[in-house]
């Protein structure tokens, strides 16, 4: 697996650019993986993005969207409107997780 | 210092891929495909339309769209998933059985926590799905806009289907 340097660390990504591990996460590091992929991050960005951290802890796998939906109380329409496109690929690469497995 | 390794989530969704779906069954097993697929391309930021006609329309009727069924009269598959024998399908017809496997599909379903088919519409509308009805078919069923699902934007005949998934992939289901 590769290593990349964001924000002048080395951090462990997979071929896509994703995070393997979580543990070289921090909110500081969020603010730069947001700003790669053209996101500036909000308080709104970070209800999300911290439901995200702490189910992953729990859980071991990242939640899908439905789950941040059902579970993290924030609507799916708000997620679209805060990551544009691809929500929960963009959610997760911020959380600085691994993009969710489930189909729905 | 070299280019850190970024996803490129952007290309797809500027691509302007599109895909329209038709679904034209009302069991609840072939309910799920469409619906599912609908809310992985759109997860992809993928334009995606949805077209009810005939059986489909049971997906999307008010009346209807919650209590679809599965059954194993006439269905080549005849077993449940997660048991590879298959059942007779004579006892298929036996009173009660298709009640009795409905039930075990949707527990099944809302164990994996996949939505039921009304709110499964809804997380798509969400999401930013079109959907559409079929004229022929509302005009069959004598079905009103009022009767249907309120994230379904018009009842429209095959042709307007058809201008309006221009260039869109296509699946039947």
């Amino acid at each position: 697996m590769p290593v990349t340097t964001i924000a002048g660390r080395e951090i462990d990504v997979d071929a896509e650019g994703f995070l393997t591990k979580p543990e070289q996460w921090d909110e500081a590091l969020a603010e730069t993986l947001a700003a790669n992929i053209g996101i500036t991050l909000t308080e709104a960005h970070w209800v999300p993005i911290r439901f995200l951290r702490k189910d992953f802890e729990t859980q071991k796998e990242t939640a899908t969207l439905r789950r941040v939906s059902t579970v993290g109380g924030i609507p799916v329409k708000e997620l679209f409107g805060l990551f544009p496109g691809k929500p929960a690929k963009k959610m997760s690469y911020i959380a600085g997780l691994q993009k969710p497995k489930g189909c729905v | 210092m070299s280019t850190p390794i970024v996803p490129s989530f952007d290309d797809e969704a500027g691509s302007g891929r599109k895909l329209a779906i038709i679904c034209s069954k009302g069991n609840l097993d072939m309910a799920y495909p469409g619906l599912i697929l609908a809310n992985a391309a759109l997860g992809e930021g993928v334009e995606t339309h949805l077209f009810f006609t005939f059986w489909g329309f049971d997906m999307i009727n008010k009346a209807t769209m919650g209590d679809l069924k599965f059954t194993f009269v006439g269905n080549t598959a005849m077993h449940m998933p997660g048991h590879s024998s298959g059942i007779h399908h004579m006892l298929g017809a036996l009173p009660g059985a298709t009640a009795g496997a409905t039930a075990m599909m949707k527990k099944m379903i809302a164990d994996l926590d996949v939505p039921e088919v009304p709110e499964f519409l809804e997380l798509l509308t969400a999401s930013g799905c079109h959907m559409w009805a079929c004229r022929m078919s509302a005009d069959m069923n004598k079905l009103t806009e009022d009767d249907l699902y309120d994230g379904v934007e018009a009842i429209i005949s095959a042709s307007d289907f058809i201008e309006i998934t221009e260039g869109a992939q296509l699946l039947f289901i």
